[in-house]
């Protein structure tokens, strides 16, 4: 193992550009963790619903609209989506084993996999960003205007998300759908609803994602597959049933697996997923339910 | 309030034979039985939360079976086990309650907090973190925050402290002399049930055998023996 030179403004970089990813992985761990609290499963679409949103952006775009006009038709249609899915597909197996709706979810990749093949074609292609790539000089150091928009959009999501979720009585409502579906069909909750209007979100963050990272990694139908499984991790990392758990491993992964792959020279980019994993299982040994996951407070 | 002929299943098995009961407005009805007599079902049966066939009609109209629309017509179940939701907090469980208003609901917390005071000191605690007491009056509280017109309510008693129960019969006496709210309660105590009740149903496996008021309960022989233990 041997240590790279190192300077502060390098160091400050990556950090930068660790918060970066992490943001992007934080906003698919939130979506990944919406779903699995309402569904009690693990959306393995969620990649490919990203993905297919992303293709609907660009076929906008190639249309000639501008990338922020394109933007909020995207999240509309990808809400729309989203609920779709959940009212045709998952509803059918939503009181069935979980292993059911994961092997439904499974499907569901496969099938918008195969569908953006045929409508879009395979193959990657470059994807025209909404933020410059130019450096700005933030106290002595130069940081992209990408990295600073990327977190930025990202930050304003979760938060808006947040604010939402705490303070509405739609938020309310699909936190309790998730918590105790009886109860609240008894406080008159459309439980049903709920659920779809959670994938919805879901499909939302997914795109956003989608959209963020793919100037960054040109545009093919297999983008988000690996991103997914960052996602997966931080999501398991802050504690699958808990937002602001996925929000913090993200980020947290996101730093870390740039520090290392930047500072500990065997690591690079090869190895970066499976140190990823290693980490989070060392986690799990000393938290079994992740950084956030919730420890049942409950008198009987 | 009235039940016509209701039967429910749980998938082959029957619980409830073809009930008939009625609750006026602003009335206290007792649903006395042995354990798996129908108590239960026969609440869930009115909130729609048990497959049933036969009439529910409530304030002159048919209830249709789905599971909200109970709680949008007025009617606020709280189930066995009280179904307070132990991971929100004592305020967003007491928001919940008004879920399907419109409005403003800082007068209603306020009436629920003139009732129930100690909920006002825990307003920002887990609800899972309550007494048991604590709970049922969160149950209660978030069931006066619909401004209901029917309350259903099942062994509100159970695994409370003697001193507790008589406590709770006593405010939602109260609360049903002050608010006009009707309420269908389901008791073990039979004793502290037809006290407050004006009437009271007895169930056997899914069949109302005995109904009647409260005195007239008291006084039935039969009743007296099973129910009462003396
Ligand atoms: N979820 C269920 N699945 C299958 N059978 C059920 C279910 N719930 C209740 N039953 C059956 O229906 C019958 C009536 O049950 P119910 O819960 O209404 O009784 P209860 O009068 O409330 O009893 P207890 O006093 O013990 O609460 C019982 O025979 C019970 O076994
Ligand atoms: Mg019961």
């Amino acid at each position: 193992m041997y240590i790279a030179a190192f300077t502060w403004t390098e160091f400050a970089q990556q950090i930068t550009a660790g918060v970066r990813q992490g943001a992007v992985f934080a906003g698919l761990a939130l979506a990944l963790v919406i779903i699995y609290r309402s569904t009690r499963a693990i959306n393995f679409a969620q990649g490919e619903m990203a993905t297919f949103t992303t293709f609907v952006c660009w076929s906008l775009m190639n249309h000639g609209l501008s990338f922020w006009a394109a933007f909020p038709i995207v999240l509309v249609i990808a809400f729309v989506g989203g609920v779709t899915i959940e009212r045709t597909i998952i509803r059918p197996v939503e009181n069935g084993p979980v292993i059911t709706i994961v092997i439904v979810t499974l499907g569901l990749a496969l099938l918008l996999n195969g569908l953006m093949s045929v409508i879009w074609g395979g193959g990657n292609r470059p994807f025209n960003g909404p933020f410059s790539t130019r450096t700005i000089d933030v106290g002595g150091v130069p940081i992209s205007v990408q990295d600073i928009g990327i977190v930025a959009v990202s930050f304003v999501l979760v938060g808006l998300l947040a604010l939402f979720f705490r303070f509405t009585k739609l938020g309310l409502g699909l936190r309790a759908a998730a918590l105790n579906r009886d109860s609240s069909e008894l406080v008159g909750v459309r439980v049903g609803w709920m659920l779809a209007f959670g994938w919805g979100l879901a499909a939302v963050l997914g795109a956003v994602a989608g959209m963020m990272v793919a100037p960054i990694l040109f545009l093919d139908p297999n983008m988000m597959q690996t991103i997914l499984l960052y996602a997966f991790a931080a999501a398991v990392l802050g504690g699958l049933d808990s937002p602001v758990g996925a929000v913090v491993g993200g980020l947290l992964l996101g730093v870390a697996i740039t520090l290392l792959g930047r500072y500990v020279g065997f690591i690079g980019d090869t190895l970066k997923l499976p140190t990823a994993l290693l980490l989070i299982l060392l986690v799990l040994l000393v938290k079994p339910n992740g950084l956030f996951g919730r420890v049942a407070v409950r008198r009987v | 309030m009235q039940l016509q002929s209701v039967e429910a299943r749980y998938g082959p098995v029957k619980a409830l034979h073809g009930i008939s009961l009625d609750v006026a407005a602003g009335e206290l009805v007792a649903v006395l039985g042995a354990n798996g007599a129908g108590k239960t079902t026969t609440l869930r049966a009115v909130s729609g939360t048990v497959r049933r066939t036969g009439d529910v009609v409530f304030d002159g109209r048919k209830l249709p079976r789905r599971p909200d629309a109970a709680a949008r017509a007025g009617i606020a179940h709280v189930p066995e086990g009280r179904g307070t939701f132990s991971e929100l907090s004592v305020w967003e469980n007491l928001r919940l309650g008004a879920y399907t208003r419109r409005g403003s609901i800082k007068d209603d917390a306020q009436r629920v907090f003139k009732y129930f005071p100690r909920l006002d000191e825990r307003k920002g605690q887990q609800a899972g973190t309550l007494s048991g007491g604590e709970q049922q009056m969160l149950a209660l509280g978030r069931a006066m925050m619909a401004r209901p017109k029917l309350v259903l309510l099942d062994e509100p008693s159970l695994g409370l402290a003697p001193m507790l129960v008589k406590e709770i019969f006593e405010r939602l006496e109260r609360m049903r002399a002050d608010e006009g709210v009707a309420v269908l309660v389901v008791e073990q105590n039979a004793n502290l049930a037809l006290a407050h009740a004006a009437r009271a149903y007895v169930l056997e496996v899914g069949n109302v055998v005995v109904s009647g008021a409260s005195e007239e309960l008291r006084a039935n022989e039969s009743v007296r023996r099973s129910y009462l233990g003396y």
